[in-house]
């Protein structure tokens, strides 16, 4: 089973070939069979080899693809753990989207699309080297650019699409020059295996930092994140799979991945943590004042990469996967809850618009709400046990990245009750008729929140499963600055919860005196922190236009003066190029003729062509012959 | 008595008036009838000297020199005849394109 793990990518690859090429003549119940059932078999493939390893490392090597980079896939645990979210989860989503993308056209190119994600995604996260992770890094870039970009026809999917492509390429740039430095400490390998015995030095901690560049472009960082709340111009399933389960954890597979580097950076393993604490309260400050429910959940993501990123920074890299693991679950069963929503409201994403749904929807409300309160960090739910993993590890190493996390914590809590009061509870705001979704859509919910309650129970396991491929920081063994952490932690949650609960239930004409209380905070969160505007200023107005216009009068005055003074030489060189033709090479072959002329005139003159003009020097050479006879 | 300085005479006046005809007249045919006085010239050297040398080979002599002549007159006249189709000419300064 091991030995075939080549399989895991290959069968979504297949069906994103034969979907994309046949789709379009395929039968819709096909296509519906097609797509989930290649994420299902790569999902049982996964589950065979992972049980069939044991949690040994294994890599299987199809061929040598550049010279020491081989075409290789490594089965590890931190692999193992990947490929089970990817195809588990993606498997589900799928199914829910076969419900939900019912009703809409290009059906093929949908699921063309998502298998081919699924595919790159095995391939980053199976690959046993950089340059294939690479591969799979730009695949399922561009897999979540086609899928952003949807709805094409749509201008606002199209700008979202190609927002995310540019911040992500800004990302790349970092990953690639992360990747030479690797190569260069490695001698050229640029496999996962030869990381280890390196030593500290100014090259690994440059590479350590360019790759995490990388990493917050894929992950949505500081500063890099504003291309993931617009990237909800997708299908709510995409925002799900892409934008929340998989796709965005990339960055924090791949900084776990590489934790062999980052134990030896200490400064870059800091920054990111200062990073993730940093863009986990900015983009929780953003989200609680965003109205569309989807960009309520993005930025709840963002602020959740955050959190993974905390931990691996402080170097609890079993950590940041148990807390990808578990958002994985919740993240995706929010959205799918939401695109449930939103299904059932013919596209309504304003949570102002919403309200009152828990009794037409419940099966939707209860497990959304269990995913919330799982985010929140409700005790004995996954959401509690990864992020308080979290707070004490940081509470261990870095007391300020664990203060910036702590009200990270309870501003969650009340995002997210913000956004489930307002769209379940209170009075109805929306007249069209809410019905709940049908049950291709409503079970994946279901086993959704079954997972959000128990993956968070597994972390003991999985920290034993990770411990052979991830450094393992020591955490001192008494129990109470643990309770202590937790105790913070639980209070934190419950009075996000409880201040929500005052706001939108028993008061709810408080919310709109708070945005005037806090004023310049409420400006701040609703501009989004004038990233977008920096950038625009920055970027679009200031290269873009100004740079442009520079660039265009450069254009102008140099290069073009420069090409039309080429163009004056040229020409002045042809012209004389031309007079010495005229009068030097023409010269001497006029003057060879002439003198042959000259010299054939008195010669030609004897030619009369009358007869008896030759016939009288016939008889003067006679009369002279004869007279010479005569003489002698 | 006729002694042979008399058919030298003869033949020196016949080959200087057939010279002259050659040189000056413009006419071919009367050219033509020049070369004839040129060859009979030389004919009366020939039969003249051989009639002294008391030797038959000058007659022979003479003979063939007839018989060239009679040849070339020939093929004089054809060409001429030819030349006066194409040009419509029989005078030898119209003729003059064979030249520098």
């Amino acid at each position: 089973m091991v030995n075939l793990i080549w399989l895991i990518p290959l069968i979504p690859l297949m069906g994103a070939a034969v979907l994309l090429t046949l789709g379009r003549m395929m039968p819709k119940a096909a296509i519906q069979l097609l797509a989930p059932g290649t994420i299902l078999a790569a999902f049982l493939l996964s589950l065979g080899a992972v049980m069939e390893s044991g949690g040994k490392s294994q890599e299987v090597i199809l061929y040598e693809w550049l010279p020491k980079v081989d075409w290789g896939f490594l089965l590890d645990p931190l692999s193992s753990v990947m490929i089970l979210i990817v195809t588990g989860i993606g498997f589900l989503i799928h199914v829910y989207a076969v419900g939900y993308m019912n009703h809409e056209g290009g059906y093929y190119r949908f699921f063309g699309y998502m298998n081919l994600f699924v595919f790159f995604m095995l391939t980053l996260v199976l690959a046993n080297n950089y340059v294939l992770l690479f591969a799979g890094w730009e695949g399922v870039g561009l897999a979540s650019y086609l899928l952003i970009g949807f709805y094409f026809s749509k201008k606002s999917a199209g700008d979202a699409a190609k927002k995310a492509f540019l911040f992500n390429r800004v990302g790349d740039a970092g990953f690639i020059l992360g990747m030479f430095g690797v190569a260069s400490l490695t001698h050229g390998s640029l496999a996962f295996r030869d990381l280890h015995g390196l030593t500290a030095g100014p090259v690994v901690t440059a590479a350590a930092a360019l790759l995490f560049l990388g990493a917050t472009g894929k992950s949505a960082q500081l500063p890099l994140f504003v291309w993931l709340p617009d990237a909800m111009e997708g299908p709510t399933p995409v925002s799900a799979l892409i934008h929340a389960a998989t796709m965005v954890t990339a960055g924090v597979y791949m900084v776990a991945r590489s934790n062999a580097i980052y134990i030896l950076a200490p400064e870059v393993s800091f920054a990111i943590a200062v990073t993730g604490a940093l863009t986990a309260i900015v983009a929780a400050s953003i989200a609680l004042v965003q109205t569309d429910i989807k960009r309520v959940l993005a930025y709840s993501t963002v602020s959740q990469l955050g959190f993974m990123f905390m931990a691996a920074g402080v170097g609890a890299y079993w950590v940041a996967v148990f807390h990808l693991m578990t958002h994985a679950f919740f993240k995706s069963l929010l959205f799918l809850g939401a695109g449930s929503v939103i299904h059932s409201l013919n596209g309504e994403q304003d949570i102002r618009r919403m309200g009152g749904l828990r009794k037409e929807m419940p099966i939707t409300f209860w497990t959304m709400a269990i995913a919330s309160l799982s985010i929140a960090g409700v005790p004995l739910l996954a959401g509690f046990f990864s992020k308080d993993e979290i707070l004490f590890f940081t509470f261990l190493s870095a007391k300020s990245v664990f203060a910036v996390g702590l009200v990270t914590a309870f501003l969650t809590a009340f995002y997210m009750s913000r956004m489930m009061f307002l769209t379940f509870l209170g009075e109805k705001r929306n007249h069209a008729h809410a019905h709940e979704s049908p049950l291709v859509m409503t079970v994946p919910l279901m086993i959704l929140a079954v997972g959000s309650v128990v993956s968070g129970w597994i972390g003991g396991p999985l920290e034993r499963w990770l411990e052979p491929v991830l450094h393992t920081p020591h955490a001192p063994e008494e129990g109470g600055l643990k309770y202590l952490v937790m105790g913070f932690s639980v209070v934190a949650a419950g009075a996000g919860i409880l201040l929500a609960r005052y706001f939108y239930i028993s008061r709810p004409e408080l919310p709109a005196q708070a945005r005037i209380a806090f004023g310049p905070f409420t400006k701040l969160a609703d501009n989004k922190w004038y990233f977008d505007d920096l950038y625009d200023a920055l970027f679009v107005h200031g290269l873009g236009m100004k740079g442009g216009a520079l660039l265009g009068s450069f254009d102008r005055q140099f290069v073009d003066g420069g090409i039309n003074g080429a163009g004056l030489i040229t020409r002045f060189a042809s012209h004389l190029s031309i007079w010495f033709d005229t009068w030097i090479v023409d010269g001497l072959v006029r003057l060879t003729g002439l003198v042959t002329k000259a010299a054939g005139y008195p010669v030609r003159m004897a030619q009369t062509g009358y007869v008896q003009s030759y016939a009288m020097w016939i008889i003067a050479a006679a009369a002279a012959a004869l007279g010479l006879f005569w003489v002698r | 008595m006729i002694t042979i300085n008399h058919y030298m005479a003869v033949s020196a006046a016949l080959l200087l008036i057939g010279t002259v005809g050659v040189m000056t007249r413009r006419n071919i045919v009367v050219i033509l009838m020049s070369i004839e006085l040129i060859l009979n010239a030389v004919n009366v050297n020939l039969i003249a000297f051989s009639k002294y040398h008391n030797q038959v080979t000058g007659q022979v002599f003479a003979i063939f020199v007839i018989a060239v002549a009679v040849a070339e007159a020939a093929v004089g006249l054809g060409v001429l005849i030819a030349m006066f189709r194409n040009k419509g000419t029989v005078q030898a300064d119209e003729v003059d394109l064979l030249k520098w």
